[in-house]
């Protein structure tokens, strides 16, 4: 039986791994490739690393933190942050990366998806939403974009976070996929950092409304949020990085966790 | 048994899909010195040969065609070398695949055909395709039947898939494991010197090293056979 997946997520600035809380606020800890191998022995079933890097001179740093923990961990690794070419893409996917995110980059440019996808196939393409539910009064308009959709209940962001697009995140969601990408990353940016449990409203919406996996991302803070995350959220995967990242939660506890309540996941 | 002063020449087909690289860092964990290559030439020279592929099968074919791959490898295959194919490198083994026009290689008889969707798990809830995720792998027959690249792994041993194809061997005595996705999926294929998998092992963790020190093993005895 297919099980579910457990994924530690990095954010690596600079080649250090960092975490934030709620996209601020931003505390240093860890050697990418030591905690790959780390998480690796401690059962995670795929890694996340999402360069976090503001500088593009500074981006070739993935490039090599990517290249080391692919030689030294033999489990999927996923990277993201700062994608914005088809060629920024193969770099990634040669230096060892299995699956790259896309966000920003794909949202100015929904082709990009169709391009990568092409390119590398649909199971190299994985789109990041962040998103965040629609505040009301809502922005009307919103420079570049036009207006959000009245019936959207969920907005997608850019930037980090930082920028609102009008996108309806549901059909943002389903137009990627349309358009090759193999897999959804959805973070919350309403339950990101706060340690509440994860959207799984958002989840399910998401996880109904198209064909391929969605891993599920912000808010856990307990065990019992990756069991809804995976059973009300409908989600394929779950995805965390500060429970992990300052030992609070171990990858085997979650996994130990599941498996008592019937989830199927592979044991290590 | 003379003894090797040189390690095996383990030949990665460069098909030029994305899993090309870690496949040889996988070889390299393990201890071999594998090159990456699209020259026939080192192919013909090769003591055993890795045929990676992922993304769509006629991609994989068409790389192996613009490179007059596809004649070498179908010789490799028939010279008795070990060859391991992995993912979509398996599938472009069979006469062909729904996914593409291309002909696949037509050392498998069989196709290669859409995993079915829309169907239902046992919780009601809509199965995804592609398979993508660990799934547990069972071996056809006992362990003493297996082929050698499988030795030593725990029967039901977690692999990495990500597919929306699957193979469908005409004879059933050329699949060596199966995996359950709502129908059966061939996991793995085997037959002489020519192994299959429809999984990663380059990305399955100490399941699939192993595999890839077992095939070290057969390149060592292969690069044997040839100095005897």
């Amino acid at each position: 039986m297919l099980t579910r997946r457990v994924i530690p997520c990095l954010d690596v600035d600079a080649g250090r791994v960092v975490k934030g809380v709620s996209f601020v606020d931003i505390r240093d800890a860890g050697d990418p490739a030591e905690l790959a191998a780390f998480y690796n022995a401690e059962g995670a079933d795929e890694l996340v690393f999402l360069d976090i890097t503001a500088s593009s001179d500074a981006r070739d740093t993935m490039i090599d933190v990517v290249e080391k923990v692919s030689s030294e961990v033999f489990i999927p690794l996923t990277v993201g942050g700062g994608i914005r070419s088809v060629d920024d893409m193969r770099r990634m996917l040669e230096a060892g990366a299995d699956k790259v995110a896309v966000n920003s980059a794909a949202v100015a440019s929904p082709k990009l998806i169709e391009d990568c996808a092409r390119e590398f196939g649909s199971q190299c393409v994985v789109l990041a939403m962040d998103v965040k539910r629609v505040e009301h009064p809502v922005i009307s308009e919103i420079e570049g974009y036009g207006s959000v959709p009245a019936e959207a209940l969920w907005q997608i962001y850019t930037h980090g976070g930082r920028r609102p697009t009008a996108l309806d995140a549901v059909k943002w969601a389903r137009l990627a996929t349309e358009n090759g990408a193999g897999e959804l990353l959805v973070t919350s940016m309403d339950a990101d950092g706060q340690k509440t449990g994860y959207d799984n409203e958002l989840l399910s919406v998401i996880s109904g409304s198209v064909t391929v996996p969605v891993i599920a991302s912000g808010g856990a803070g307990a065990l019992g949020h990756f069991y809804d995350a995976l059973v009300v959220g409908r989600s394929d995967a779950v995805l965390a990085a500060s429970v992990f990242h300052f030992g609070e939660l171990r990858v085997a506890e979650v996994k130990s966790y599941l498996a008592e309540r019937g989830i199927p996941v592979r044991e290590v | 048994m003379p003894e090797n002063t040189r390690k095996p020449r383990i030949v990665i087909v460069n098909t030029r899909a994305a899993n090309v690289h870690s496949v040889e860092k996988a070889l390299r964990k393990v201890g071999a010195d594998p090159l990456v290559t699209g020259d026939p030439a080192d192919l013909a020279s090769a003591d055993a040969a890795v045929l990676p592929g992922v993304g769509a099968s006629d991609s994989v074919m068409r790389a192996l065609n613009t490179m007059d791959l596809a004649e070498p490898v179908k010789e490799f295959a028939a010279s008795g070398k070990p060859l391991l194919c992995v993912c979509v490198g398996l599938q472009v083994l069979f006469d062909g695949s729904e996914e593409g026009e291309l002909p696949g290689l037509g050392l498998v008889k069989g196709n290669v055909r859409l995993i079915p969707t829309g169907m239902k798990d046992e919780q009601g809830t809509s199965m995804k395709v592609p398979h993508m995720g660990w799934n547990n792998v069972v071996f056809t027959g006992n362990e003493s039947q297996r082929h050698p690249v499988f030795a030593g792994i725990p029967q039901g041993s977690h692999f990495y898939f990500v597919h929306s194809y699957r193979c469908v061997p005409d004879k059933e005595s050329d699949v060596a494991a199966t995996t359950k996705y709502g129908v059966n999926i061939c996991a793995a294929v085997a037959r002489g010197n020519v192994v299959g998998t429809q999984f990663h092992p380059e990305k399955s963790g100490d399941v699939g090293l192993k595999i890839y020190e077992n095939f070290l093993e057969l390149a060592s005895a292969s690069l044997n056979e040839t100095n005897e």
